[in-house]
């Protein structure tokens, strides 16, 4: 490194761009997770819980009918639908538990967008006896009522977002003014990589189990490296927490699959980093869908998790270093993944890792038998079922 | 000295908000001069964001009308320039980070000084991240207006140990919106501050009336009303200005008159 970077800083992204009234509260959190970070009881109740409540470590299961299918690379998929509530989010919110406890907080307020990491921060929040409140927006209220459900189940209040476009970023938004109002009790808990310093640092170092167990189980498995990692991108936290342990190797393409809803050239996109350009949104400076004059952009997927106009600020930097790169996937092509991994592997993965789950398709054909893809599954789709039938056509009567 | 130092020269400043192009150009000029000939010393004008995470839903509403008419920052400083022609009241705009930015920093801080807009309210740019902007601004004039919050703590020598214009010292928690009761204790807040610098105070979020501008004027050197003037903007579309005037006289001749004037 030639320059010692601001903290928080990945190349010109990041930072903290956020009002006075959380800068305290942020050197608090900052300082916190430093200590955490290093302490070993801190370290211990956190693999405690990932291995015994959320049950980790996940598998990394080889695809054989899947790669005989595509007949070029292996590939082997990260199980991460297999923890405890469905996704990966479970990871992150379970080490920003811990912090808040750390803390003194009593309160854990979450966005969500499909709902899993709602899902996941009330679970937590139930386990350690905590009040829990989600923001939501009315359009992902609307499409994924059954989470919404869950989280009530599990003692949460669910308010749904009527402001804005409705969706994930107003969501943040919500959220984010609620935090505002009220630090003292309140914990907010980020479910992406993304917003102010040290939140994408913290939420990277959480889901960055991911790629450690990754790169142990491919190692034993195979007694190489792989030769890609393939993952979808919302914010970016399951994508960053597959590729952090990789990084520094550079013979494993890093592959990021964005939402291109309606196509990356429609309007009807959530493609960030194919045609966003930088700005400052939510704490940080990232790539973002915008206008010209800095009005964030209004964004579409099929995919309620992905439905977001930014993306985290590593990503944003890793895209622009080149040691990332970014593709978008369409509604079309997302749901045709999910359809094709169910009938070829028997497995139901959210329509979030669905658009992994295509790129896979596209790209494994193209590369020898001896090559390795890890995709990581990011979730699991029992809450996208009924969605797909109507995207499909078919009534399921929900 | 700035040019908003002086508006706080021997009195008590009475500052009002309204959102540029809300509900229309010409009514933002007309809002604008009824203020200050009701008596405001200083005009913030917001420049409407897509997301303003820092404001309540009177705000938010009020740049869902701007955005109606096809509000852009251009079509704002044309805004400026006829409010240029028919009053030399001091304005500062209140807009997020992005808006700038995109525009560029340069760009935008040269159109400021040349229209005579003296300062800038970014609720999205704490102390950290103002290094981009600063020299630029203070290129041209233009002062960088910090906010201290009932939070700011021991970060309040940083922040307005350098501070130049004014210093915006949040009354509450949360988003803008107007409140029955602030529960901080402004007067420590203040006396904090002043430990520091003596660049002049103004008090806002969740001020609106005479009671509250005669009691904080009597702690800061100003106070500053946003969402009830767009409450009545809101009300009397495109025929507030009269309003407007009479509540800034109401407001204005609330605030404590300073003796040695
Ligand atoms: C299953 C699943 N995958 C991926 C995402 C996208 O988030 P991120 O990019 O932070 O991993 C979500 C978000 O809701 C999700 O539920």
């Amino acid at each position: 490194m030639i320059e010692k970077q601001k903290k928080g800083r990945y190349g010109i992204y990041g930072g903290q761009y956020i009002p006075e009234t959380l800068m305290t509260e942020l050197e608090r959190i900052e300082t916190t997770y430093n200590e955490a970070k290093n302490d070993p009881e801190f370290q211990k109740e956190l693999t405690d819980l990932l291995n015994n409540y959320a049950n980790r470590p996940s598998l990394l299961y080889h695809a054989k009918r899947m790669s005989d299918d595509l007949g070029g690379a292996q590939i082997y998929f990260k199980r991460e639908d297999l923890n405890h509530t469905g996704a990966h989010k479970i990871n992150n919110v379970i080490g920003q538990a811990l912090l808040a406890k750390r803390l003194g907080k009593t309160r854990l307020i979450a966005e969500t967008g499909a709902g899993q990491h709602g899902v996941a921060t009330a679970t937590i929040a139930a386990l350690f006896g905590m009040s829990c409140e989600i923001y939501m927006g009315k359009m992902d209220t609307d499409r994924q009522k059954l989470n919404v459900y869950r989280m009530e189940l599990l003692g949460a209040k669910v308010h749904s977002v009527t402001s804005g476009s409705m969706v994930l970023k107003d969501a943040i938004n919500a959220a984010m003014q609620e935090w505002a109002s009220r630090v003292d009790d309140t914990f907010y808990v980020i479910g992406s990589a993304v917003g102010p310093h040290p939140f994408p640092e913290m939420v990277r170092d959480f889901q960055s189990v991911i790629s450690r167990e990754a790169r142990a189980q491919i190692l034993k498995e195979t007694g190489k490296l792989p030769d890609a990692i393939v993952a979808c991108v919302g914010g970016g936290s399951n994508a960053i927490g597959s590729f952090a342990e990789f990084i520094n190797d550079p013979s494993v393409q890093l592959i990021g699959c964005e939402a291109a809803g309606r196509g990356v050239d429609t309007d009807q996109t959530a493609a960030t980093l194919e045609r966003g350009s930088t700005g400052i949104f939510h704490g940080m400076k990232s790539v973002f869908l915008q206008d010209k004059f800095g009005q964030i952009d209004k964004v579409y997927s099929i995919s309620a998790g992905l439905d977001y106009p930014g993306v985290g600020p590593e990503h944003a930097a890793l895209n622009a270093s080149g040691r990332a790169q970014y593709v978008g996937i369409t509604d079309d092509e997302a749901v045709d993944a999910f359809e094709y991994i169910a009938k070829t592997e028997g497995i139901i993965a959210a329509i979030e890792s669905s658009h992994a789950v295509a790129y896979v398709e596209k790209m494994a054909p193209k590369m020898r038998k001896d090559q390795v893809i890890i995709c990581t599954l990011s979730g699991r789709g029992d809450k996208d079922v009924a969605s797909i039938a109507k995207y499909r056509g078919v009534d399921i009567n929900e | 000295m700035s040019e908003l130092a002086k508006v706080f020269q021997n009195k008590k400043a009475f500052i009002g908000f309204v959102v540029a192009d809300d509900p229309d150009a010409d009514s933002t000029v007309k809002n604008v001069v009824a203020l200050a000939e009701g008596g405001a010393d200083l005009v913030e004008l917001g420049i409407p964001f897509s997301d303003p995470v820092a404001d309540g839903p009177v705000i938010q509403e009020a740049d869902l009308r701007a955005f109606k008419v096809g509000v852009t920052p251009d079509k704002i400083f044309e805004i400026v320039a006829a409010i240029r022609k028919e009053t030399a009241v001091p304005l500062v705009f209140l807009t997020y980070l992005n808006i700038v930015f995109k525009y560029g920093y340069d760009k935008f801080c040269a159109r400021c000084q040349k229209l005579g807009v003296s300062g800038l309210i970014i609720p999205d740019m704490p102390y950290e991240e103002k290094d981009d902007l600063a020299p630029i601004a203070a290129k041209y004039a233009v002062d960088l207006i910090p906010l201290v919050t009932p939070t700011s703590g021991h970060r309040i020598e940083k922040i307005v140990k350098h501070a130049t214009g004014f210093i915006y010292v949040v009354s509450s928690m949360g988003v803008t919106g107007t409140r029955n009761t602030i529960k901080t204790d402004l007067h420590q807040l203040i006396q904090q501050i002043r430990q520091y610098t003596d660049t002049p105070t103004a008090i806002g979020f969740g001020v609106h009336t005479p009671e509250q501008a005669s009691e904080l004027g009597a702690i800061a050197d100003g106070v500053i009303v946003g969402s009830a003037i767009v409450k009545l903007v809101a009300q009397h579309g495109t025929n507030a200005a009269p309003a407007l005037k009479k509540y800034a006289q109401e407001m204005k001749a609330a605030l404590p008159v300073l003796s040695a004037e």
